[in-house]
């Protein structure tokens, strides 16, 4: 009987057996997040198979960081994860400091964990709202923005820029936070705390969000690690695991702050829903480190006597990771004891992320195409550098 | 429309000198100009509306400048779209992309000529105005099949494809759950039908029958937003998978055409929901006295269930094709069923009683 | 474990290949032969002591007369680093992948191969990443000359600013500024990265 059926089933599918088309999603499309371009082997909705193609957005990072100074290398670090900026500068400004012995002044210190995980929220905030303007919900990114660009004004009183800021700098940062700066930081995470609840309305808890996002895209753990998954996608498939707590850099061993890892609640650990709850929580860590840091921030210099002057490491080479929105950011630095830096590879979170995209991708719909690229948070200029 | 024009001949004997057809022919030429003119002016009323509510839920204004908070931005718009450039693609197929949205637009305005807005203001109150309206709305889906497939662009055929699916299916649980309607009021004309439902809001078919009226009207409002294509079913043009849909090659005022016709659907259904479920033209209390307002009722009935269906579009994500199917085949039908089983109970027991 | 019990490890593992420690003031790390390093990278992950589930980097790097590329890994289980080095002549640069070893090679070594012309043997898809399928040369070797046309499309190549000049001027203030020098400074940022766009186009 059973057999008969199955029969019946496999006669149907060979007759009704039409033609594959392949489709070319981006680089120009509305939710491939920047210059992604997508070749997708479609039988139907179904994807069969999905090719990712990068460089689009090439421009030659490491190349230039071998004809410019090590300071100048800041500007380009900004322009790479163009919402993460502080993050990204961090990372490089650490590398350059570990490679020359720099100690770095404790206000200064305390002023990089509070622009870094200020921007962590900015970034995560547009990761949300992007998110739900791919499931097709357009308030939450309206929402997302309005507090984002709170944290932008900060920024910009801070350091003058709103997108790219040049702050961190070798040796420090590039001035102190201005009179008053500080207590307006303290108001914003006084407002933005009660405002995850209201996101957690509108979208985390929508029953079409939930079945739009739970249950696809699902990333084994063990498929992450292999793939070089990190950040809220690895933590997202269920590992513990946050480099500011378990590899500490700058001063994070000081803070206190739980890691959210993905638990399969609404499906299966690791799918759509995990990566997104893991970012929607991981705000809430980051409203958490930025309080302990106002409470402890000392008074003082801002800038090492080292960073004043000009910056020639010894030769040598290092390699630095750090946890920015996106995951783990590693820059690897060689010097020849030049002024310039002889080598400069870029470790990025969002290219290893992607790198695991076909793996994923295969089967689902065209609508989950978009579901699990935005999940996986990426950014182009990462990515392509 | 004919007793309206006989009664106008006896009323002013030089009209007797015109040929009777003529006549008639002028009388409902004149008819649909009007009701076309209204609606065109509502749609663009919409257009305004829309983008004010999702303005305020999104904690931002909406259209500020053209005119005090905005209300001449839909007239900038046209004017906008009437002046760009038609693009036709090199390789499309001509005559079936000129005439899709023509076919989109008459589809969704020549079914409003059964819409009563009061007890005499409609254009004609067919026998079988409902039926007429579910054969007209149909049209929709074969001028956005067309516009998919000549349009040679493989995001506007998928957006083309889906929307068949969508719409087709979702026909089933439309038809289905209308009759609950007409079951009670034993007719298809749809001034009958507002008819059988006067005399306060506890007679509206909403409310009878209970609970299989309301849950009618329910299954009713859910299946026709996937009709008209509003999110959350909004995946024949969902704009973060497919582009544009069906409507990605078009521009100007082709584009507007779709546009207006989006619109003119919304409130097409709104007046439906009207008429079958909320009473029609009526006061919620004492009809009577308030029969001079029965048009602005209407219509104000109308625009708030449009303004329901503006609220969801900016508060839920959007299904997936699959779900979508889920939804329209193995829930909204069942509980269709279920309410025209229950409705006819009712009806039996009552009948009996 | 310490960077001088895994280099046992190995001597004990692989008796007929020659590793080398190289200590330097932040990261020491080993140097492997070539044309071994599939078989190391595989030991390196299967022996439970060792671990090394995870290779956070893999770079490639133009020294002057070898082509190195340089491996990071990490173990999550046991929380050590290790550092490799494999060098490949310049003027035929092969090394074997180690794509089946963890996944997250295949693209960095497309992009090493992008950029060095590396050739990694057995790697499953090796095309250019970043560039153009049909770009010319290899542009992160110190003597990379962009190509002069890419499909009839002239590529510019601006004189690249002096990265010094400020450094320059401050040690110099009293000899008058080069006019050129000035314009140089002022438009460094936008006129090399306006290049590089037009190079990546």
């Amino acid at each position: 009987m059973l057999e008969t059926a199955d029969l019946l089933k496999e006669g149907i599918k060979e007759e009704l057996k039409s033609d594959e088309m392949l489709l070319n999603m981006g680089p120009q499309h509305p939710s491939t997040h920047g210059v992604l371009r997508l070749v997708l082997r479609t039988d139907g909705e179904v994807v069969k198979e999905a090719v990712p193609h990068i460089g689009y957005l090439h421009r030659c990072f490491e190349k230039h960081a071998e004809n410019v100074t090590y300071p100048q290398v800041i500007p380009y670090t900004d322009r790479m994860d163009y919402v993460g900026s502080m993050n990204n500068a961090l990372g490089y400004v650490i590398a350059v400091e570990k490679l020359m012995g720099i100690k770095v002044p404790e206000r200064a210190e305390y002023i990089r964990v509070i622009v870094a995980e200020l921007n962590r929220i900015a970034s995560h905030l547009l990761a949300f709202g992007t998110y739900g303007l791919d499931i097709g919900a357009f308030t939450p990114f309206m929402h997302a923005f309005r507090d984002r660009e709170k944290i932008l004004d900060l920024f910009e009183e801070a350091s003058g820029a709103r997108l790219l800021y040049n702050y961190p700098r070798i040796g420090g940062v590039a001035k102190d936070v201005p009179p008053g700066w500080l207590e307006k930081t303290r108001a914003f995470i006084d407002y933005f705390k009660p405002k995850i609840k209201e996101y957690n309305d509108l979208l985390t808890f929508n029953k079409i969000f939930i079945e739009r996002t739970a249950n696809v895209g699902v990333l084994p753990l063990d498929l992450a690690i292999s793939y070089g998954v990190t950040g809220p996608n690895l933590r997202g498939s269920g590992m513990k695991w946050d480099l500011r707590r378990n590899d500490p850099y700058s001063i994070y061993d000081r803070f206190e702050f739980d890691i959210p890892v993905g638990t399969g609640e609404m499906g299966t650990v690791g799918d759509c829903w995990d990566r997104y709850w893991v970012r929607i929580r991981e705000m809430g860590e980051s409203i958490k480190i930025i309080r302990q840091a106002l409470d402890q921030i000392p008074a003082g210099e801002v800038m090492a006597p080292e960073g004043l002057k000009a910056i020639k490491p010894p030769k040598g080479e290092v390699y630095v990771r750090t946890e920015t929105p996106r995951g783990e950011l590693g820059y690897y630095l060689i010097s020849d004891g030049s002024q310039q830096p002889y080598r400069l590879k870029v470790r990025s979170p969002c290219f290893t992320a992607m790198s695991v995209f076909h793996e994923i991708a295969r089967g689902g719909m065209i609508a989950d195409m978009v579901a699990i690229v935005g999940s996986l948070d990426i950014v182009l200029g990462e990515i392509d550098r | 429309m004919r007793n309206f024009v006989d009664q106008l001949v006896n009323n002013y004997e030089f009209l007797e000198t015109f040929p009777r057809p003529l006549l008639y022919l002028i009388a409902m030429v004149a008819a649909s100009a009007i009701i076309l003119g209204f609606i065109a002016i509502l749609v663009m009323f919409f257009v305004w509306l829309e983008r004010k509510v999702a303005g305020h839920m999104q904690d931002r204004y909406g259209p500020m400048e053209v005119g005090r908070h905005g209300w001449l931005q839909s007239i900038a718009d046209g004017i906008k779209l009437f002046l760009k450039e038609d693009i036709i693609p090199a390789l499309a197929d001509k005559p079936l992309f000129v005439i899709a949205p023509i076919i989109v637009f008459v589809g969704a305005f020549s079914a409003f000529v059964v819409v009563p807005f009061s007890e005499n203001l409609i254009v004609a109150d067919l026998n079988i105005g409902i039926f007429y309206i579910l054969a007209v709305s149909s049209l929709t889906v074969i001028g956005i099949i067309m516009a998919g497939w000549s349009s040679n662009n493989k995001w506007a055929l998928y957006g083309a494809m889906r929307s068949a699916a969508q719409i087709i299916s979702y026909e089933i649980p439309v038809g289905i759950a209308l009759l609950a309607a007409v079951l009670p009021a034993g007719s298809l004309s749809m001034r009958d039908i507002v008819l059988a439902q006067s005399g306060g809001f506890w007679n509206w078919f909403i409310f009878r029958n209970p609970p299989f009226g309301f849950v009618a009207c329910i299954i009713y409002f859910v299946a026709a937003l996937a009709e008209v294509n509003r999110t959350p079913f909004d995946i024949p043009e969902a704009e973060s998978e497919l582009v544009a849909g069906y409507h990605t090659e078009y521009s100007g005022m082709r584009f507007a055409f779709f546009f207006l016709a989006e619109y003119a659907n919304m409130f097409l259904v709104g007046t439906i929901v009207t008429t079958l479920f909320l009473g029609g033209w009526e006061f919620p209390i004492f009809p009577s006295a308030f029969a001079f307002l029965n048009p602005i009722i209407f219509v104000l009935k109308g625009i708030a269930l449009v303004f329901v269906m503006m609220w969801l579009r900016w508060t839920l994500p959007r299904l997936r094709v699959d779900q979508l199917m889920y939804v329209s085949w193995k829930v909204l039908l069942p509980f269709a069923f279920a309410c025209l089983f229950g409705v006819s109970a009712w009806m039996l027991l009552l009948h009996s009683a | 474990m310490s960077i001088q019990e895994i280099l046992e490890k190995l001597k004990a593992r692989f008796e007929g290949i020659s590793f080398e420690l190289v200590e330097t003031k932040v990261d020491p790390f080993i140097k492997v032969p070539a044309k071994n390093i599939a078989e190391v990278a595989a030991f390196l992950k299967e022996d439970e002591s060792l671990a090394f589930d995870s290779l956070m980097c893999l770079s490639g790097v133009d020294y002057p007369n070898t082509l190195v590329v340089v491996y990071h890994l990490f173990s999550f289980k046991h929380g050590h680093k290790l550092v490799l080095k494999v060098e490949t002549p310049r003027d035929n640069p092969s090394v074997p992948t180690v794509e089946n070893v963890w996944r997250t090679a295949n693209w960095h070594e497309r992009e090493a191969f992008d950029m060095f012309g590396i050739h990694f043997e057995n790697h499953s898809d090796l095309r250019r990443i970043l560039c153009p399928d049909d770009w010319e040369g290899y542009p992160l070797r110190k003597d990379y000359k962009t190509q002069e046309f890419y499909h009839g499309i002239r590529v510019e190549v601006a004189e690249p600013p002096d990265p010094l000049y400020e450094a320059k001027q401050k040690s110099k203030v009293d000899k008058a500024a080069k006019p050129t020098g000035t314009s140089a400074t002022k438009a460094a940022k936008p006129d090399s990265k306006a290049t590089t766009e037009k190079k990546a186009e």
